[in-house]
C-alpha cells in the first residue's frame, strides 16, 4: 500500500527542475543537471566545465559551487557514478594536473592550492554532514542580522563582522590616504552587490527546495500515518465483519465500535482524559462493545474526576448494563449534566420496563451497585419504570 | 404551503453520496414524495428552486460549501421550504453553523427510517426538531450565564428561560413532545413554543461564546 502512494507521487516536472542527476552522472551530476534544465547535450556543459577549469580553476570552482548547492533529485537510483579505484585515481591524476597548469595564472598565485583544499575539506563537511546539522548551519549563516536577542552566536557573528568592516576601513585609511577610499568602497560595494546577484538565485532556491522537501516530507508520514490507521483499525474490522457475516448482533458491534474509534480520531481531541465526560464515553463504549447496543451519550459541562465522581461513573455503567441485559432494545441514551453542586446522569431506554417494587430482593444490580453505591458517596438514585414502557435511571450526586 | 396531502411531504435529498441517497429513499421513500436529490451545493440550489418542496434533507458536509451556504441562497426564493440537517460527523461546530444559517432541526445519520420520517413530517408541519445531541449542544452553549461583553440589542435572546432549559434537558434525555408535555404539565403545543423559541435564539443571539464555544468543543 505504502509502495503504490509513494510512487504515484511521480509528477513530471516542466521544464526538468534543477535536481543533481544521479543517473548517469560522472563526478556528481552537476553537467547532466545543467543541461536537463537548459536542455543542452551533456557533452557540451561537460567540455564547457573543462574550459573554464583552465580558466583560472573558474570551471573547478563552479562545478564545486553546484555540487553543493544542488540538490539531489528526489527518485531514482544512484549509478553511472565513478566505480573502480583505477578510474578514482584518472580523475585525481586529472584533477591536479588541471590545477598544476593553472598554477602560474592563478590569481592568487601559490594560496590558490590551500585555498581549493580548504573548500574541497568544507564541501567534504557539508556532505558528511546529517541533514539536521545542514539545516542547523544554514540557519546560522541567514539570521545573523534576523537574529532574535536571544541568538548568541548570531549576534557575535554580527559583532565580528562589524569590527572586521571598521578594521578593513582603518586599515585603507591608515595605507591609502582619504582620497583612496572613495574608489575603495565602490570597489567593494560593486563587487558585493555582484556576489549578491550571483549567489542570490541560489540561496532563494536553496530555502525553496529546503520548505518543498519539509512539506512534501510531512505529506508522506501524515499519508503513512493514515495507512497505518486504516490497516490496523478498519481493515480488520473489516475481516472481523466478513467472517461474522452469519451474526447481525456482532457484526452492529464491530461496525459502531470501529464507528467510535474513528469519530474519536477524526473529531476527538476534545474530550480530555481524566475528567468526567471522558470517563462517562469510555464506560458507555464499554457496554456498547460487550453487549452489542448502541449508547447514545451526550454530556453537558464536564469537570474533572473525584471519588464521588467515579462513583456515579460506575453506578451509570451498572444502570447501562442493566438496560442492555434486560431492556431488550438495540438503543439506550445517556444524557448527564454537569452543574456546579450537583451532577445529574440519566439513563433512559424505550424498552421492556419492568415494576420497580417487585425487584427479585437477591438481585443485586440495581441495590447494590447503582443505590448502594451512590448512597455511600452521598448520592441517590431513583428508577422510574413500568412494564412496557421503559426505564429511566436518575442518578444524582452532589460535589464534595 | 404547497403540500396538499401535509403526511405525504415532498422531499429534496441533498447528500453527496449517492449510496446514502439510494439508501435514504429505500428507507422513507414509502413515507414521503422525493421529488429532487442533488450532490453538490450547486444542484441543490437548482433542484430546490425549480421544485420548492415542502422539506430538503440537507446534508451539512458537501464538497462546495455544505449546508450553511445553500439554505441562504435559495431561502428568499422559496421562503415556505424548510430545512432539516443531516449529519454524520455530530461535531458541534457543524450543527450551529448549519442551524443558524437557518435550519429547522438536526439529526444523525445513524437515526432509523420510522424515527427520520416522523422528523421530516414535524419539520413539514413547522415544528423543530431537536436531537438529544442538539438538545445538549443548546444548554452546554446557553450554559455560562453572562453573554459577555457583546451584547445585542435584544438580551432575551442571549439567555434561556427556566422552562426552555426544562423542555430541553427532557430533550437531551430522549423524551419525545408528548412525554415532555405529560413531565411538565403543559399542552404539546406549549412544548412547541418553547422549542422553536429556544430555535429562533439560536439563530439570532449575538452572544459571543456560541460560535467560539461550537469551534472549541470538537467532540463526537
Amino acid at each position: 500500500m505504502m509502495r503504490t502512494m509513494t510512487s504515484t507521487a511521480h509528477l513530471p516536472a516542466n521544464p526538468p527542475r534543477l535536481y543533481r542527476n544521479s543517473s548517469g552522472r560522472l563526478i556528481g551530476g552537476v553537467a547532466g543537471a545543467l543541461a536537463d534544465h537548459l536542455g543542452m547535450s551533456r557533452r557540451v556543459v561537460r567540455a564547457a566545465f573543462l574550459v573554464l577549469a583552465f580558466c583560472g580553476g573558474l570551471g573547478l570552482l563552479l562545478y564545486g559551487a553546484f555540487w553543493i548547492v544542488l540538490p539531489q533529485a528526489p527518485y531514482g537510483k544512484p549509478e553511472g557514478a565513478i566505480r573502480t579505484a583505477a578510474q578514482y585515481v584518472g580523475a585525481a591524476l586529472a584533477a591536479a594536473f588541471v590545477l598544476l597548469l593553472n598554477m602560474h595564472t592563478l590569481p592568487l598565485g601559490w594560496w590558490f592550492l590551500p585555498s581549493v583544499l580548504a573548500c574541497f575539506g568544507v564541501a567534504l563537511l557539508w556532505r558528511q554532514a546529517s541533514e539536521t546539522d545542514r539545516e542547523r548551519w544554514r540557519r546560522l549563516s541567514r539570521s545573523s542580522l534576523s537574529a532574535s536577542a536571544g541568538d548568541r552566536i548570531g549576534a557575535l557573528r554580527v559583532a565580528a563582522g562589524v569590527s572586521l568592516v571598521l578594521a578593513g576601513g582603518g586599515f585603507i585609511l591608515a595605507r591609502a590616504g582619504i582620497s583612496a577610499v572613495g574608489v575603495g568602497l565602490a570597489a567593494m560595494l560593486i563587487t558585493v552587490v555582484g556576489i549578491g546577484l550571483i549567489t542570490g538565485p541560489w540561496w532563494l532556491k536553496l530555502v525553496r527546495d529546503l520548505s518543498d522537501e519539509r512539506r512534501e516530507r510531512i505529506r508522506n508520514e501524515e499519508r503513512a500515518d493514515i495507512a497505518a490507521h486504516l490497516h490496523d483499525s478498519v481493515l480488520q474490522t473489516l475481516a472481523l465483519i466478513q467472517r461474522n457475516a452469519s451474526s447481525p448482533r456482532e457484526v452492529a458491534r464491530l461496525a459502531r465500535s470501529q464507528e467510535r474509534e474513528l469519530r474519536s480520531k477524526l473529531y476527538g481531541g476534545g474530550v480530555p482524559d481524566g475528567r468526567f465526560a471522558a470517563a462517562l464515553h469510555a464506560a458507555a463504549a464499554e457496554v456498547e462493545d460487550t453487549y452489542a447496543i448502541t449508547v447514545d451519550v451526550v454530556v453537558v459541562g464536564d469537570r474533572a474526576l473525584d471519588a464521588r465522581l467515579d462513583a456515579l461513573v460506575a453506578a451509570t455503567r451498572e444502570a447501562l448494563v442493566n438496560a442492555a441485559k434486560h431492556a431488550g432494545v438495540a438503543g439506550v441514551s445517556v444524557y448527564a449534566e454537569v452543574a456546579d453542586p450537583v451532577v445529574e446522569v440519566f439513563v433512559r431506554d424505550r424498552g421492556a420496563g419492568f415494576d420497580p417494587d417487585r425487584i427479585d430482593p437477591t438481585r443485586q444490580g440495581i441495590r447494590g451497585s447503582i443505590v448502594g453505591r451512590l448512597a455511600r458517596h452521598g448520592g441517590t438514585a431513583t428508577i422510574r419504570s413500568a412494564p412496557g414502557d421503559g426505564t429511566e435511571v436518575r442518578l444524582r450526586m452532589e460535589s464534595a | 404551503m404547497t403540500a396538499a396531502n401535509p403526511n405525504r411531504p415532498r422531499l429534496v435529498l441533498v447528500d453527496d453520496h449517492g449510496m446514502f441517497r439510494a439508501g435514504v429513499r429505500a428507507e422513507i421513500g414509502a413515507a414521503v414524495d422525493i421529488v429532487g436529490e442533488a450532490a453538490s451545493v450547486a444542484e441543490a440550489v437548482a433542484v430546490i428552486g425549480s421544485t420548492r418542496p415542502d422539506v430538503v434533507l440537507l446534508d451539512v458536509h458537501l464538497p462546495d460549501g455544505g449546508g450553511p451556504a445553500v439554505i441562504p441562497a435559495v431561502l428568499p426564493a422559496t421562503p415556505e421550504t424548510r430545512f432539516l440537517a443531516l449529519s454524520v460527523s455530530d461535531a458541534a461546530e457543524d450543527v450551529i453553523a448549519v442551524i443558524r444559517a437557518g435550519a429547522r432541526g438536526y439529526v444523525t445519520k445513524t437515526i432509523s427510517g420510522p424515527d427520520l420520517v416522523d422528523a421530516i413530517r414535524r419539520v413539514a408541519d413547522g415544528d423543530v426538531v431537536f436531537s438529544p445531541r442538539l438538545a445538549g449542544f443548546v444548554l452546554d452553549a446557553f450554559r455560562d450565564s453572562d453573554p459577555g461583553p457583546a451584547r445585542s440589542a435584544d438580551p432575551e435572546l442571549d439567555q434561556l428561560t427556566p422552562r426552555e432549559q426544562e423542555v430541553l434537558r427532557l430533550l437531551a434525555r430522549g423524551y419525545s413532545y408528548r412525554e415532555i408535555a405529560a413531565e411538565l404539565f403543559i399542552s404539546i403545543k406549549t412544548v412547541e413554543t418553547h422549542a422553536s423559541n429556544v430555535l429562533r435564539k439560536l439563530q439570532l443571539s449575538s452572544r459571543h461564546q456560541l460560535t467560539r464555544w461550537a469551534a472549541e468543543r470538537r467532540i463526537l
